[in-house]
């Protein structure tokens, strides 16, 4: 089961996947790696679901950074529709160059009037949005953020985007991928997705990574952090993510990146109450889980 | 038990099994396990499943999870039905191999008892009464005290009950007879006609449906109710997918000891297939309550996330709470802050002389936008004009 890939996509086994994405800086799991080995395989999308915080977007730019490709990203909000995904046309340019056609003259006879329709559906007056831009780029990385925000019927459309790496515009012609690009969809389950779509899609759940993989991540993604501090950190954000202290927004992994960065700012070398206390700011955001933490915080400093 | 996928060595060594078919087999084990496995999707899996080698167990594993699943839900069963159908197997599994679900109720309970004595006093009218007086009475009458062909008008009443979703303006446009100008539009019609200036465009804030979240109480207390309440949800359901601009979103949950997830349920068109497949999705119908943990469960669950913001959240529940009431009080107060209105239905609030004085109900009701009966198709059509809201808001 060989696909004709590209050079730049074509690696031979999950692990060396996960290498790659570690090159950059981003630890993935043996799971995850495959599911992303199988993604270039079988030229397929992946979709991401996970708590917030998890890394999703980041595995796209990791990939983008390690295959050396552009990053396309496509951010999903409610109401996006196709000529915020694929393309527009530039309307003001249409007129001010059919202007400057009409000023210099040129627009006489039938022939000169289709010349002129020609030339204002000509490629440069063509607004490439993000689908249209990976695309036109290909191979390269497309990112549709929080797909789970846009309308069901913009999934439909991606739907069509996605099983055909392909686009018509009706005044220009196809535009198709010479190399699909490799697709990365996020989603935080606002709404359970189209099944169609997810059909297309292989399926992945990024979880809270454990200890030492967390530390390892700290190290590698902020490598400033003193290994002590690190490992202090991820210590007490793992145990905020237990269930029984019932935290309203239990922190992710961008959130521990943000502490460890706040406190190494601080100078800090060692975690202590005191400027624990102070820099909560960067990994809790509601008032009710504040005072949870800095009484958490208390125990296991005083452990 | 050695190392998983042993058993699918040993088939592969027999002649008479080919790979494919040993994996094809695997994902008919886990449809019959209620993830929903298609053709297309048992495609899929087979040529990850080439891709990676069929032979590492590890790697197939998460092949299937990537191509087969689609929700966490879906994860949790096909981690169970992987290691049973490939740990502790020496032959092919047939089809009965199909791990056992949790034994669930394959219909509603449907309290006949309560409706005792009332068989007689329905023949009696039905003689008298003019149908369409009957049809007010039973508009007015408790659902929980019916019979069994009360029942039955009841069902064809409020499948009759009109449904229009909320609405909600949203940051797009659309174009309008007045309102404010459309440029761009303006321009793209005037590039039509070669620049020349023509009739201008005019725009204004589109709205559409606002989604609307039901959070059904289906313990012991609440029994008579239930059955009645999910057929509610459902019309909910329907009328709102009918409605225009794609229609809005209807997303139901049953709370119990645990919370369950029954949209899915709800979007079958028939409402006797619909409370057939609740029914069995419900593991704990008339079971205990824990609202509070309930309620932070679909908060931690779905809420959170998003569902619930925007949303006009309806809880239908008799606030039966036992013991403390700390809990629910403060998940109440977040779903009220996160949501566009919280209303609160309760069934004994209709009833004469009725005093908010459970311990659970007066937690709440400090947090709750309206506070409502909802106990007979009249107060249910009163529910659905509060859901309904302001039109043009």
């Amino acid at each position: 089961m060989t696909t004709p890939d590209a050079g730049a996509l074509d690696v031979p086994t999950p692990d060396a996947v996960a290498e790659r994405l570690a090159s950059t800086g981003y630890l993935t799991d043996p799971d995850l790696a495959t599911v992303v080995f199988l993604a270039l395989r079988l030229q397929r999308p992946v979709l991401l679901e996970g708590e917030p915080g998890t890394g999703k977007t980041a595995l796209a730019e990791a990939l983008a950074q390690s295959f050396g490709l552009p990053l396309v990203r496509l951010q999903c909000y409610e109401g996006i529709d196709a000529t915020q995904a694929l393309y527009d046309w530039d309307f003001p340019r249409q007129i001010l160059h059919l202007r400057a056609l009409e000023a210099a003259g040129a627009v006489r006879g039938e022939q000169s009037v289709a010349d002129a329709e020609k030339s204002l559906y000509d490629e440069r007056f063509l607004l490439a949005r993000p689908v249209l831009a990976a695309l036109q780029q290909s191979p390269a990385v497309l990112l549709v953020d929080e797909v789970d925000r846009a309308d069901d019927e913009f999934e439909a459309f991606l739907l069509e985007v996605l099983s055909t790496y392909q686009v018509s515009i009706p005044e220009l012609g196809t535009v198709a991928a010479a190399t699909p690009p490799l697709v990365v969809l996020t989603s935080n389950r606002t709404r359970e997705l189209h099944d169609a779509l997810k059909r297309r899609c292989l399926y992945h759940w990024i979880d809270h990574p454990g200890l030492e993989r967390e530390v390892a991540i700290v190290r590698s993604r902020a490598p400033e952090v003193s290994e002590t501090l690190a490992r202090q950190v991820v210590g007490v954000v793992q145990g905020l993510r237990d269930d029984a202290l019932s935290l309203e927004k239990p922190p992710g992994v961008a959130e521990t990146l943000d502490w460890a960065r706040a406190l190494q700012q601080l100078g800090a070398t060692e975690l202590d109450l005191e400027v624990g206390a102070r820099t909560l700011g960067a990994l809790v955001k509601y008032r009710e889980d504040g005072e949870k933490v800095r009484h958490a915080l208390d125990q296991v400093l005083r452990s | 038990m050695t190392v998983s996928i042993s058993a699918l060595a040993d088939d592969l060594a027999r002649p008479d099994h080919q790979p494919d078919e040993i994996l094809l087999a695997f994902t008919h084990a886990l449809r019959g396990a209620g993830v929903p496995v298609t053709p297309d999707r048992g495609q899929a899996f087979l040529d990850a499943a080439a891709a990676v080698g069929a032979d590492d167990a590890t790697a197939v594993r998460v092949a299937g999870r990537a191509t087969l699943c689609g929700s966490p839900d879906d994860l949790a069963r096909f981690d169970q039905v992987f290691v049973e159908f490939f740990d502790h197997r020496t032959v092919l599994p047939r089809r009965r191999d199909v791990p056992p679900r949790a034994p669930a109720p394959t219909s509603l309970p449907l309290s006949d008892e309560t409706g005792d004595g009332d068989g007689r006093e329905d023949a009696d009218e039905d003689v008298v009464r003019a149908a369409a007086s009957a049809v007010e009475r039973l508009r007015h009458r408790d659902v929980a005290d019916l019979s069994a062909g009360e029942r039955e008008r009841l069902n064809a009443l409020l499948a009759g009950l009109p449904v229009r979703p909320p609405l909600r303006r949203v940051a797009r446009h659309e174009p309008w007879r007045r309102g404010t100008l459309d440029a761009r539009r303006t321009l793209r019609d005037s590039l039509r006609r070669a620049g020349e200036p023509g009739r201008v465009a005019w725009r204004r804030r589109a709205v559409r449906p606002r989604r609307v979240v039901l959070l059904v109480d289906v313990s012991g207390s609440m029994a008579p109710y239930a059955d009645a309440l999910l057929r509610l949800a459902h019309r909910l359901t329907s009328g709102c997918a009918a409605g225009a601009a794609g229609g809005g979103r209807v997303e139901t949950f049953a709370l119990g000891t645990r919370l369950t997830h029954l949209t899915r349920a709800m979007r079958l068109r028939d409402p006797e297939r619909a409370l057939v497949a609740a029914g069995d999705a419900v593991p704990d119908w008339s079971g205990g309550t824990r609202l509070g943990e309930t309620l932070q469960a679909f908060d931690r669950r779905w809420g959170r996330r998003g569902l619930a913001r925007g949303a006009v959240v309806v809880v239908l529940s008799d606030g039966w709470e036992r013991g403390d009431c700390t809990l629910l009080a403060e998940q109440v107060a977040r779903l009220q802050r996160a949501s566009h209105r919280l209303v609160w239905v309760n069934p004994h609030r209709g009833k004469a002389g009725y005093q908010p004085v459970q311990a659970g109900v007066r937690a709440v009701l400090p947090f709750v936008d309206d506070f409502v009966a909802g106990h007979s198709v009249a107060t249910f059509a009163a529910l659905l004009r509060i859901v309904e809201g302001d039109r043009r808001a």
